[in-house]
């Protein structure tokens, strides 16, 4: 069970403060309701760039990084595409600064050409390192692009191409700043070794006082079901044929997403896992195979992906991995399984809920989903999942016309 | 308020750093166990580290199929059979290959460590490594191989550890396809019988113990043959290559270059250990420092430049690290040499030094954080033959190291000409 109290200000900023009196640590999450999803699409990946602008120095305060690092504070951000999260640990008696720093660029960023400029090359070098100078590395691209025809989720939180980042003006900055970067669209999370007291009187000193801005009203345009199966083939100068599937699943606060999740674990979780057990130990017909999801807000997308085997037929590795799904879809799980793939998860949770960090950021990620306690209540969502419906769902999701194949094979 | 004026700080320069000492126990065996016992959530790690690393294999890559098929068979249980084991239990059990240490991990809810304990056992004692297993092994990691060979950077990990130490060193070689290929049951049962089966070891373990964490480990493991006696290791002298500076191009349509700029460097016994961590941090060791500030928030060549001490436990080196945009690749190269340049002929201010000082101890204090943490730097500590006095004196350099020392480190080992220098694209 993990504690923690809620309060909000004036201006619309939730707070949830977590007390951790074992650490001589404090941390300082701020999450904003933004990101790529909320990109216009001529203009994606700037959710993620904006991210980078954070650090470019805010209106009172000329660097952030470097008043962080005297106070023996450490930091980093991540974006993906429904938020966007910043965070720092320092020691409890230097707290205040982190609430000094994250208020000031709450308030106002410097809006800094240079700083844009730099960080526009240091997002392409981003860019390229990940998904354009990898092997492979353009898949996901092409299977969102595959999978969704409508909604945002098209694209990947880098950006859909370089130019759209290369192109990003100071003006798209500032629109995007004062759009979604206000105290109603952000909840603080400090967690630590830190009353509430304190936390409150800090709250009020440091961000009391910065304007409400609008609230952001989130009206994006849904993706309709799919009625029928889509491919797509790719050829490139990688050295093994891959092969990428992917179906539509539910929303992250759908009761049927712990249901999914499981069918995942099934699926792939580990060494005794299904796919694992008959495609690569006992067929050879894939080096590797994964199952996951991302848990996006929206309706996500459930993929499987893997190598093939040098030699082995596309056409042959497909069916042997249908061949995995139909038996699931057919005969569904046995009771040492499910009770399997569920204690896997109460102790990833345990593993997880370790440090104050990862607590104080899901914290925030389920504040933002709109209930903070659901740190407490995700374990009985997921033990009280039962076979039939992994059986049920399974026939839902693995329905051909739900499916998006990626045919990835290697030159020559 | 005045926004413009930074709270007070304590300087984190000014902060205990007490490392919470280990418990020791002795097996029946004369095993030794360290032990960290705490934490708020009932989890638990445990540690078996052998001396199996590469550097007492015969042939390449026996070491790290050794301890990787240690999982895939006994000759009571399938590999599928000791997976299921573990992941019913929701714990995971994780090996991992080293230079001189090979270890086998366990993560566990506390309450199910006396159900996994023997299997483990059984997995170092018993282990079977079968051909098929073997043969699916070589053909999945050689086809693994292939696609790392398309990246600029694995191949420039490689290259430059060869460089550095040379392919015959153990920190310096590199397997290839044929290496896989020719590897034989025999070579790993006799790795594993010499190694693991009779070897050394060391117990590692943290988190919520139960009180019986003693009995639970004699009766797994204390009667075994493995035990603290020491085993002959084999000496490696480094043999560096005789060219520089090398570019090469690993892929034509690349779009980055991997830069690795890097010298041998002692290890942490030697008097400078610790005074070049600071200098490290100084110039490419943190956010913040000479080479990021430069060469990403200046220029933004890169995503990202990092330079680091390998975590070697004999005589290591010292590099800088980047993947750059093709076209300022030799750009990056010259501002590395550049800032080692400035470190050598002008001192450190006082303002930047302790703004390191701050950071370094903040980020020490940090990552003490929970039992997890604490027995893995004292493992770090023991597996290294260092004390804990090692820790005291480390945060004591850090603390006063003078800007003059710092400058004279540099002067000493940032020297160009001591430097290999390479490119991958």
């Amino acid at each position: 069970m993990i504690q923690f109290d809620k309060f909000a200000l004036d201006n619309g900023l939730r707070v949830v403060v977590h007390e951790d009196k074992s650490t001589p640590m404090v941390v300082v999450n701020v999450i904003f309701d933004v990101g790529a999803r909320d990109e216009n699409p001529q203009k994606t990946g700037f959710a993620h760039l904006f991210e980078h602008l954070m650090f470019g120095g805010s209106v009172n305060i000329p660097e952030y990084d470097e008043p962080l690092q005297m106070a023996g504070g450490e930091n980093n951000a991540f974006t993906t595409n429904d938020l966007t999260n910043y965070y720092c640990q320092l020691p409890a008696e230097n707290i205040e600064t982190a609430f000094w720093l994250e208020s000031d660029r709450m308030l106002s960023l410097a809006f800094d050409e240079k700083s844009l400029e730099v960080q526009r090359k240091v997002v392409c070098e981003e860019f390229k390192e990940h998904y354009i100078n990898k092997p492979y590395g353009d898949a996901w691209h092409k299977l969102r692009g595959l999978a969704y025809t409508t909604h945002p989720y098209r694209w990947m939180t880098i950006g859909k191409e370089l130019k759209h980042v290369e192109d990003a003006t100071l003006q798209d900055v500032k629109d995007f700043f004062n759009k979604h970067y206000t105290p109603s669209n952000a909840i603080l999370v400090v967690a630590g070794n830190v009353t509430l007291d304190k936390v409150k009187e800090l709250a009020d000193k440091w961000f009391g006082s910065i304007p409400a801005g609008d609230k952001y009203n989130r009206d994006l345009p849904l993706e309709p079901q799919q009625t029928a199966p889509r491919s797509l083939e790719v050829r490139a100068n990688v050295p093994l044929d891959a092969l990428y599937k992917c179906w539509h699943i539910y929303p992250r606060l759908d009761r049927r997403y712990y249901i999914t999740d499981l069918i995942t674990e099934i699926l792939s979780g580990g060494g005794s896992s299904r796919l694992f057990q008959a495609l690569v130990k006992e067929k050879k017909l894939f080096s590797n195979i994964d199952c996951s999801h991302y848990g996006s807000t929206d309706a996500g997308l459930l993929s499987i992906e893997g190598k093939l085997v040098k030699g082995v037929n596309m056409q042959d590795a497909e069916q042997a991995l249908m061949e995995e799904i139909i038996k699931l879809q057919e005969e569904g799980i046995s009771e040492k399984e499910l009770e399997k793939v569920k204690n896997k998860t109460e102790s990833m949770m345990a593993f997880e809920d370790m440090s104050v960090m990862n607590r104080a950021t899901s914290l925030a990620m389920y504040e933002l989903l709109g209930d903070a306690n659901l740190i407490n209540t995700e374990l009985e969502s997921y033990n009280s999942v039962t076979r039939d419906e992994i059986l049920q769902e399974s026939r839902v999701i693995f329905n051909e016309n739900n499916s998006n194949t990626l045919y990835y094979f290697a030159n020559n | 308020m005045n926004r413009t004026i930074a709270p007070v700080i304590k300087d984190a320069i000014e902060f205990e750093l007490p490392l919470k000492l280990y418990d020791k126990y002795i097996l029946d065996n004369g095993v030794e166990v360290y032990a960290i016992n705490g934490g708020a959530q009932d989890v638990l790690q445990v540690e078996l580290v052998f001396y199996a690393g590469n550097s007492y294999e015969e042939k390449n890559g026996v070491a790290a199929a050794t301890n990787y098929l240690l999982k895939n068979g006994t000759s009571t249980k399938t590999a599928f059979q000791i997976n299921e084991h573990f992941e019913f239990y929701g714990s995971y059990c994780n090996r991992a290959c080293y230079n001189e240490t090979a270890v086998v991990s366990l993560h566990t809810l506390s309450k199910h460590l006396p159900e996994l304990l023997p299997v483990m056992k059984e997995m170092i004692t018993d282990s079977i490594f079968s051909e098929e297993e073997l043969e699916t092994y070589k053909q999945n990691t050689k086809q693994k191989l292939t696609v790392n060979l398309q990246k600029c950077d694995f191949v420039a990990n490689r290259l430059i550890d060869a460089c550095l130490f040379g392919e015959t060193h153990p920190y310096g070689k590199y397997l290839v396809a044929g290496d896989y290929e020719a590897l034989t049951r025999e070579q790993l049962q006799a790795h594993f019988e010499k190694y693991y089966v009779h070897g050394r070891c060391i117990i590692f373990v943290g988190g919520k113990l139960p009180d019986n964490i003693e009995t639970l480990l004699n009766q797994s493991f204390g009667k075994l043959a493995i035990g603290p006696r020491e085993i002959t290791t084999f000496v490696y002298p480094p043999v560096v290559a005789s060219q520089r500076k090398l570019r090469i191009t690993n892929d034509p349509e690349g779009v980055q270059g991997a830069i690795r700029i890097a010298r041998s460097f002692p290890d942490r016994h030697h008097p400078d250990f610790m005074g070049v961590m600071v200098l490290n941090t100084v110039f490419g060791g943190f956010f913040g420092s000479r080479l990021m500030s430069n060469i990403r928030e200046e220029k933004g060549y890169t995503y990202g430049i990092h330079s680091y001490v390998q975590n070697h436990i004999g005589e290591t080196a010292w590099l800088v690290s980047t993947e750059a945009g093709k076209d300022v690749t030799e750009a990056t190269v010259e501002e590395v040499y550049k800032e080692m340049k400035i470190l050598r002929e002008e001192l450190i201010d006082e303002e930047e030094l302790l703004l390191v000082r701050n950071y370094m101890i903040g980020s020490i204090l940090g990552d003490l954080d929970g039992p997890f943490h604490i027995i893995g730097r004292w493992k770090n500590i023991i597996l290294n033959n260092l004390d804990e006095q090692y820790f005291y004196d480390s945060i004591k350099t850090i603390k006063t190291i003078s800007a003059e020392s710092l400058q004279e480190l540099s002067q000493k080992y940032l020297q160009p000409d001591d430097f290999y220098e390479l490119v991958v694209i």
